[in-house]
């Protein structure tokens, strides 16, 4: 069994790992929802000054057939920098197939072509069908999580953090 | 009433008319246009939703801005384009519209955008795929005879709610022709079911429809009367081949009367916007002065149509298999 990790004490834990490095990243950009959650209060609490963007990689994924793009409102990206040439520290809150990190390297390739990025994760659950790795993890599950179970962040009116896992809701039917 | 473009599931399978449906589904592909409005922003204007797809745009009717715009918006989505011109090619050796499907379904298409002068000539597409069992390919309206023209309907929604937001708190008022034009037809519907907050319709009695009442619209005969405090103003275009048929007396009596000029604007809300589905008619229904004016936010709905066009098609193009 995963017991489910405290939320807070992981960002603590990424933060910490980060902060002798961040000066390597001219920019953060964060996966919509959780890691642009994630990337925002890392920016305000370690690097103020570094530019900050947002992904939303509907628009890049490989199953729009199987799954169309879903119930949940896309956003816009929103990427307020030159890519070309940058230094980007691409942040999300967990870490699976790797195919959304596929589908957010694609999507940045398409504003310019970054000098580097590395990716840094809340929790990297395992089970990996990409050859994709994180630089930069504040927590590795022991175990797989059981199909079908799902692991995201929540973020609270204070600005906490929480983790929760969420049964993959049945193909909808409406 | 039946929807012959939703799927059992409610669904929107094919984009056919505004009239019927349902308010989530429109609300659904206006959210959608908006990132992808952010994409035709971009230095690189493309997503990879729709690679491998083929488009076949099927203009058995000319027209250049709404062919353009969804070439564009396909393109865009990274599908294949094909792009049919219809009147030069096999049907006026005598092959029907059914018989020129088929070949494209042969073809491996995987939507159609439909441009037709009669009424009805999508959903007869959409019933044909339907009885043959290829449900996977879908069908766009891109206008129909006098009936519908959904995605203009749908974009001019996107342009009243970027600049005017609460559709409960407006005064909308259509413009011109109502009885010939398909795109009035799509805005009342939407409009309606958007519940927008009064429904005026402007125009010459010869040019009005019977039964406007039952969309709730308030009808008006005097366009300066009808003017008075509106938020948005719809102008609809004078199609040329109207004043041969004796509906109108002439061109200069209907700019006189209906035209809009920068003094009738003045009566309506200071901030109102002016809107038109293009092609103007300079000097007839719009004043240039209005047209290129502070007010006028013709330009900008062409850019919106582009991103409505690409939500619809991405909506449509992840509907095709079951999840």
């Amino acid at each position: 069994m995963n017991p489910i990790p405290e939320a807070e004490r992981l960002y603590a834990t990424l933060r910490e790992r980060l902060t002798p490095d961040i000066d390597h990243f001219d920019a953060l950009v964060g996966i919509h929802s959780g890691g642009a959650w994630l990337a925002e209060r890392l920016q305000r609490e370690l690097a103020p000054a570094k530019a900050l963007g947002s992904i939303d990689v509907s628009f890049y994924r490989d199953d729009l057939a199987q799954r169309g793009l879903g119930r949940s409102r896309v956003r816009a990206s929103h990427i307020p920098f030159p890519v070309q040439d940058a230094r980007i520290l691409l942040v999300d809150d967990v870490l699976y197939t790797g195919r959304t990190v596929r589908a957010a390297i694609n999507e940045l390739f398409d504003y310019g072509r970054p000098a580097r990025v590395e990716l840094a994760v809340l929790v990297d659950r395992g089970e990996r069908e990409l050859p994709i790795c994180a630089r930069y993890v504040a927590h590795t599950l022991p175990q797989p999580l059981p199909a079908g179970e799902r692991l995201e962040l929540a973020r609270d009116e204070a600005g906490l953090f929480t983790l929760r896992t969420l049964r993959d809701e049945p193909p909808t039917t409406r | 009433m039946s929807h012959p473009q939703l799927d059992e599931h409610g669904r929107l399978q094919h984009l056919l008319s505004l009239d019927g449906l349902p308010r989530e589904v429109l609300l659904q592909i206006l959210d959608m246009a908006e990132p992808f409005l952010e994409v035709t922003e971009r230095e690189v204007k493309k997503v990879p939703l729709l690679r491998g797809k083929s488009v076949f745009n099927l203009f058995f009717e000319n027209s250049t801005r709404t062919r353009t715009t969804f070439e564009i918006a396909a393109k865009r989505l990274s599908a294949d384009v094909i792009n049919l011109n219809v009147s030069t090619s096999s049907t006026t050796k005598g092959e029907s519209l059914l018989d020129t499907i088929d070949n494209l379904c042969a073809m491996n298409a995987d939507m159609f955008v439909v441009r037709h002068a009669s009424s009805g000539a999508p959903f007869l597409i959409a019933r044909h795929l339907r009885e043959r069992g290829l449900e996977h390919i879908h069908v766009v309206n891109a206008g129909d005879g006098r009936y519908a023209h959904p995605t203009q309907g749908l974009l001019d929604m996107y342009t009243i709610r970027h600049y005017k937001k609460d559709f409960s708190r407006l005064t909308v008022a259509v413009v011109g022709d109502v009885l010939h034009s398909r795109v009035a037809r799509s805005e009342i519907a939407a409009l309606a079911t958007l519940g927008v907050g009064e429904l005026r319709v402007i125009g010459p009695k010869t040019l009005l429809p019977v039964g406007l009442e039952q969309f709730g619209a308030r009808v008006f005969h005097d366009l300066r009367q009808g003017l008075r405090d509106v938020d948005v103003v719809m102008m609809l275009r004078l199609q040329n081949e109207r004043m041969k048929g004796a509906l109108l007396p002439s061109k200069e009596e209907y700019h006189q009367r209906f035209g809009l000029t920068p003094e009738k604007l003045a009566l309506a809300k200071p901030d109102a916007i002016v809107m038109h589905p293009g092609p103007l008619n300079r000097g007839i229904e719009i004043d240039s002065s209005v047209a290129d004016g502070p007010q006028s936010v013709i330009l900008p709905q062409v850019t919106f149509g582009i991103a409505v066009r690409m939500a619809v098609m991405s909506l449509l193009a992840g509907q095709g298999a079951q999840a």
